[in-house]
């Protein structure tokens, strides 16, 4: 059942996604105006990494594509509750989780997109990275939409008018890029900025898909990337999936 | 036979400014093929009384039952036999009229087929088959409700809640719609529970009338029995009866405006 009713959710999302093609080119622009206009101004810059600027670039755009796209996914939300479609499909026997994960995983899906058009991008730009690692990613981008997108819808039934939600979004995301080191290493920086931007999450995505774009998989960086971005998930889903089910409440 | 009962049903809601005790305790009874007008004053707990006995909304006290399911313990045999259409209505305005029909029958677990055969048919029984292919934005206002209805019809429910339904509505659109509602109880025994502010409306359609304020039942019977109740003869207006329950006088002809 919970197959069944995510399936049919999903589907309803993605035809609606399908049918916004601008917006769904729209998303790739602002980390595809940091890798033309930004990336190059790295390329003779000691990084402190291995591999080229762009080996330490791609994986932060990646990420700012996931973080900035996936927060603002609950604006959907705010529009339906208006519509009265949220309460439409909670007085029917459909399941509450399914209500949230149909949603999610429609915006994993198109930031996956987002994310091949951005490497391909890239690779034009002169990024070289191992397949396996470029894949590796994409699996980071995903985890961190579905996990970011949870928390927005959550946040959207909560607050319920774009007034609200769009400042506090844009509160939480901003912060969020500067400390997690998506433009530059954290390591660049003097001691007190590096320890702070360890108790972001983002941090150790950021490190993990980084070492994969270099080929080394299996890494310290690796491991406590994985864990916490699937720790990560799991909390948000659970978050998100408790506020569908008592929405109203 | 009662099909839907409730006991002391209440909800309070928690604000910044302390607790609102949106409905207080209602005790109602609504028989099985019955309309049942549900009238009140703005904020008189209608629209959450609603919401609880759709499962939209988690009671804080009290209990009840609708169609034999308990609204605490099975809340998913609640959702499988009633049908419920919000004052805001309910479809995405980008979406065509079938895609919402067979979205909604796929909610309900029909199969893809049968979803849109029943689409279909529900398009044939409430007018809507020259605009399946419309999207629900481009609507008139009568057609959106008549969609709205049909959406909350998918499944064949026993219990029919409608929230201001014929709020907006052109007087023609208005008496379709009340032609549609007595069809529905005529021929497929369905119970109505519906809203309304128009008094004729409740007068020309309810069987029984629930008049509710300040979160309880303050009064209930026949349009009739309470017109000779409250308004001292079967042929008062509702609106005096309905004036004299909730002790809302009409304002004083000098009263001066709040502001000009």
């Amino acid at each position: 059942m919970l197959f069944h009713d995510t399936a049919l959710i999903y589907g309803r999302y993605l035809r609606q996604s399908l049918r916004s093609r601008f917006a769904l080119l729209f998303g790739v622009l602002m980390p595809l105006l940091y890798l033309l206009f930004f990336g190059p101004l790295l390329t003779g810059l000691p990084l402190g990494g291995r591999g080229s600027s762009w080996q330490v670039l791609v994986p932060g755009l990646l990420l700012q594509l996931g973080l900035f796209g996936a927060s603002f996914a609950g604006f959907s939300v705010i529009i339906e509750n208006g519509q009265g479609v949220v309460e439409r499909m909670r007085v029917t026997p459909v399941g509450r989780p399914a209500l949230l994960l149909g949603r999610v995983l429609r915006d994993a899906t198109v930031f996956a997109f987002q994310a091949v058009l951005l490497v391909l991008a890239a690779v034009a730009m002169g990024l070289r990275a191992p397949l396996f690692g470029v894949l590796i990613g994409f699996a980071f981008v995903a985890l961190l939409t579905v996990s970011l997108a949870s928390l927005s819808y959550a946040l959207a039934m909560k607050v319920r008018t774009p007034q609200e939600f769009g400042p506090t979004v844009n509160a939480l995301t901003m912060p969020s890029m500067l400390l997690s080191g998506l433009m530059l290493p954290m390591t660049l920086g003097p001691a007190w900025l590096d320890v702070l931007s360890h108790l972001m999450p983002f941090r150790y995505l950021v490190d993990a898909v980084r070492d994969a774009y270099v080929g080394s998989y299996a890494t310290e960086h690796m491991l406590y990337g994985t864990l916490v971005a699937l720790a990560f998930t799991a909390l948000a889903v659970t978050a998100g999936t408790r506020v569908f089910r008592t929405a109203g409440a | 036979m009662a099909i839907i009962s409730t006991a002391g049903l209440s909800r309070t809601f928690a604000t910044a400014r302390g607790p609102v005790e949106a409905v207080r305790g209602i005790d109602l009874t609504v028989h099985e093929g019955e309309i049942l007008g549900f009238l009140g004053p703005n904020g008189a707990g209608k629209t959450t009384t609603l919401r609880m006995l759709t499962t939209l909304l988690a009671p804080t006290g009290g209990a009840a039952t609708v169609a034999g399911h308990d609204l605490a313990t099975d809340a998913a045999g609640v959702r499988r036999a009633c049908g419920y259409v919000a004052q805001s209505g309910g479809v995405d305005t980008q979406i065509s009229v079938r895609e919402e029909l067979v979205t909604q029958g796929r909610l309900y677990r029909l199969s893809r087929a049968r979803a849109e055969e029943r689409a279909d048919e529900l398009a044939r029984d409430l007018d809507l088959t020259g605009l399946l292919d419309r999207k629900c934005g481009a609507l008139s206002g009568g057609q959106r409700r008549r969609l709205d209805i049909a959406m909350a019809l998918t499944h064949r429910p026993k219990v029919l809640f409608l929230d201001e339904p014929t709020t907006g509505l052109d007087p023609g659109s208005r008496a379709g719609l009340w032609d549609l509602v007595r069809r529905l109880r005529d021929e497929q025994g369905t119970t109505v529970f519906l809203t309304t502010h128009y008094l004729d409306e409740a007068d020309a359609l309810s069987d029984r009338l629930v008049v509710v304020d300040g979160g309880v039942v303050v009064a209930e019977g026949t349009p009739s029995a309470l017109k000779l109740e409250y308004g001292g003869s079967v042929d008062a207006p509702l609106q005096d009866t309905f004036l004299a329950i909730t002790g809302r006088a009409a304002a004083p002809a000098d009263a001066a405006p709040v502001a000009v």
